[in-house]
């Protein structure tokens, strides 16, 4: 019984452990792609100013209310607009920003499309 | 005949594009926050700075009523720039005091020397309070009706915005 109990122990504190792992991977992953507004051109992650710092207590603190990576990321949209994240989404005011890769690259692959079969005519 | 085309086309779609980049550069690349705002206030709460009670949003700001919400600091130097447009203002509306990061000691000092302007003051510690506001440093301060946020005002007041302020609550 007393191996048991424990063993018991051993199994809730690695397990903690596991958790907070995970929660603290998940807030890096969170406050890398969000902008620090202060000295942009950095994430919030790797900036030391009193707003940054702020951020990363209430996306901790978010994530202990269990809102999700996306919600917490709403969150902040609402507060700071688009701008906050790295990763802008697909909207009326980036998709050229998405969209002129691909286009560029159907545009290149037609060119050299033709190229090659004019010439292997 | 077809190559001239291609190469047309490609020439037209590079003109396109420098033209949106050249416009793109003229936009600001830095963060410029939008100070007319019509959102709601957000709901928190937070600790009384005299008495260190809690106490909720809903509770401090009322309907049908302007409110000014000041994030201020004793260490913060544009703060004692502003102080005394909202020495002058608070006899027009109330004004709420968010103290943002600071010792409550220095806090204390900075009223005792220049007087306070606050009907009632918040403490705000670690800085969070001033986030769910949308706020990224001090001061700010928000014109508030209806529990709704009216503008914002980024750094220290000033004449112009005294008087803005001033017309607006009328």
């Amino acid at each position: 019984m007393k191996y048991l109990n424990f063993l018991i122990i051993i199994i809730i504190v690695f397990n903690s452990n596991f958790l907070n792992a995970q929660e603290q991977k998940l807030k890096n992953e969170i406050t890398k792609n969000l902008r620090c507004l202060v000295c942009q051109g950095q994430s919030v992650y790797d900036s030391d100013t009193e707003f940054a710092n702020s951020l990363k207590i209430l996306v901790e603190r978010k994530l202990d209310e269990g809102l999700s990576e996306k919600q917490i990321y709403d969150f902040f949209k609402e507060k700071y607009g688009e701008w906050i994240l790295y990763d802008p989404q697909f909207n009326k005011s980036t998709y050229f920003l998405w969209l002129l890769p691909v286009l560029m690259f159907l545009l290149g692959g037609a060119i050299i499309f033709k190229l090659f079969i004019k010439k292997k005519n | 005949m077809r190559t001239k085309t291609l190469f047309s086309i490609f020439i037209v779609f590079f003109l396109v594009l420098f033209f949106f980049f050249y416009k793109g550069l003229q936009n600001p690349n830095i963060y410029t926050p939008s100070v007319e705002i019509k959102k709601d206030i957000p709901n928190f709460e937070a600790k009384l700075f005299n008495t260190n009670e809690l106490i909720f949003s809903e509770k401090v700001f009322k309907s049908d009523k302007f409110y000014l919400i000041n994030i201020w600091s004793s260490w913060c130097v544009p703060c004692r720039d502003e102080h005394s447009f909202l020495l002058r203002l608070r006899e027009n509306v109330d004004i709420i005091g968010l103290n943002y990061k600071d010792k409550i000691v220095n806090a204390k000092k900075f009223l005792n020397e220049f007087n306070s302007p606050y009907r009632l003051i918040l403490s705000d510690p670690d800085g969070t309070i001033a986030i769910e506001w949308g706020a990224y440093g001090v001061p700010e301060t928000f014109l508030i009706y209806n529990k709704k946020i009216l503008k914002k005002y980024i750094g220290p007041l000033n004449e112009n915005s005294l008087l803005e302020i001033k017309r607006m609550i009328k």
